[in-house]
């Protein structure tokens, strides 16, 4: 069977890896190519850059940053960020990533899902949604999680596996960088509502986190950043912990 | 020399920096005299098995390939594992190289489809080249699977049914799922098809 998987995210920020808590106050962390290929090496399951650059330069460098990554890693490799059209897609596809992310351009205009999809298969598409709790349910945050968009996270996430996404990134801005365990009522909310693969991200703190998501929703995979950045916990310390809980995950 | 099949169907530089990886040297080609000259062919690919049928044909490749199947290491991977069967499902009936006889067809699964993602390798026990990647994880992404007699088959994984992963006739193989994004696995895996010697 299929087992879940454990993913390292890099925030690239100019060409080098950063850490944002709460989307803010970034801290430079190294290379992004050599970071990869060493999660790579330690069992990463698959690897997310999610591009934070300002510049067009920055933008530039992320292309160059993919092909060097097609070259070095043998795992599957994401990339997100500043992600607008078609063009953004074809371009990091051709370098070498393996699938796209989408977020705020998504929300903006959904037919880029609809079209990319079609032309490059829902395999490769990933939208991210950004989700913060209101008093109404969780709406859908763009620009780095500090615009509300007014959707419905739960709608919007029906609405992007219609139009051809297979894959949804979904980080919840309200345990982002907290580290108490991921967003376990909205992570359950959203997989229950679609038959697309779904990445739960914001809020790991501790390997166990990881067994607990799998444990008590039907996520297909977890993400992580900090943890994994700052040395606290390795991959191997999650899988073990997901193991040890009886939680199907591929040894490496 | 080996040679990657260049026939217009997706993302076929993973492959050959797969394979240089391995220390090999690789060519990306759609010249017949360039393949003739390789020691082993790979015919990668991702999409539609109809497309991949008509971009094959356009070229002029269908005959050259099934000619170079029968005296050298031939490997079919993702989509260009199906092609090596008689015919695919996808989008209606198309001929395919009929290196194999098989079928490829939806997969059959109350789980989500496609089939994304790392799954283990169930491998047939009087396979000895293989036997080593017994319950080891490689990475698939497909929606359709080849239908094949079990004579052929090297390896399924399990996904509701078996799903056919590995197959073999002989020095033509078969991957169905990414041995270029499988990690060491998947590295290893391309270098047991490339120790084949014709």
């Amino acid at each position: 069977m299929i087992v879940k998987r454990i993913i390292p995210c890099l925030d690239v920020k100019e060409g080098r890896v950063v850490k944002g808590t709460n989307f803010v106050s970034l801290r430079e962390l190294g290379d992004p190519v050599a970071m990869a290929a060493s999660y790579s090496k330690a069992g990463a399951d698959e690897i997310i850059f999610l591009d934070i650059s300002a510049t067009n330069e920055g933008r530039n460098t992320m292309v160059d940053i993919v092909r060097e990554t097609a070259r070095n890693v043998f795992v599957p490799f994401t990339v997100g960020g500043g992600v607008r059209t078609i063009e953004d897609v074809t371009r990091l596809l051709q370098a070498g990533a393996d699938k796209v992310g989408m977020n705020s351009a998504a929300v903006n205009d959904p037919n880029l899902i609809t079209s990319s999809s079609n032309r490059f298969g829902a395999q490769c598409i990933v939208v991210a949604i950004d989700a913060k709790r209101f008093d109404d349910g969780w709406h859908v945050m763009t620009h780095g999680g500090s615009k509300d968009s007014g959707l419905d996270a739960v709608e919007w996430a029906k609405e992007v596996e219609k139009r051809g996404a297979g894959e949804i990134l979904l980080t919840s801005v309200d345990t982002d960088g907290v580290k108490n365990g991921f967003d376990l009522n909205l992570t359950k909310a959203i997989v229950d509502v679609v038959r697309i693969p779904v990445i739960a991200s914001g809020g790991v703190g501790h390997p166990d986190h990881f067994p607990e998501v799998f444990q008590k929703t039907d996520v297909s995979a977890g993400l992580a950043a900090s943890i994994f950045h700052e040395n606290t916990f390795s991959i191997k310390e999650v899988k073990d912990s997901c193991k040890s809980q009886g939680v199907n995950i591929r040894e490496a | 020399m080996i040679a990657i099949v260049d026939y217009g169907m997706g993302n076929i530089a993973s492959v050959k920096t797969a394979l240089n990886n391995l220390g090999y040297d690789v060519i990306i080609t759609d010249d017949s005299k360039k393949l003739e000259a390789a020691s082993h062919i790979i015919l990668p690919g991702v999409g539609s098995f109809q497309a991949a049928v008509e971009e094959i044909e356009k070229r002029g490749l269908k005959e050259v390939l099934q000619s170079l199947a029968k005296d050298k290491p031939f490997l079919g991977i993702c989509l260009g594992m199906q092609l090596l069967f008689t015919e695919g499902y996808e989008n209606g009936t198309t001929k395919g190289l009929d290196l194999i006889p098989g079928t490829v067809e939806k997969i059959e699964t109350p789980y989500l489809l496609p089939h994304i993602g790392w799954n283990a390798l169930d491998i047939t026990p009087d396979e000895p080249n293989f036997v080593d990647f017994q319950d080891q994880h490689v990475y698939f992404v497909h929606t359709f699977a080849a239908n094949t007699d079990d004579k052929y088959i090297v390896a399924t994984a399990e996904y509701g049914p078996n799903v056919t992963a590995i197959v073999r006739s002989g020095l033509i193989y078969g991957i169905q799922f990414h041995p270029e994004k499988s990690g060491e696995v998947g590295l290893a895996i391309l270098k047991a098809f490339l120790q084949e010697v014709a």
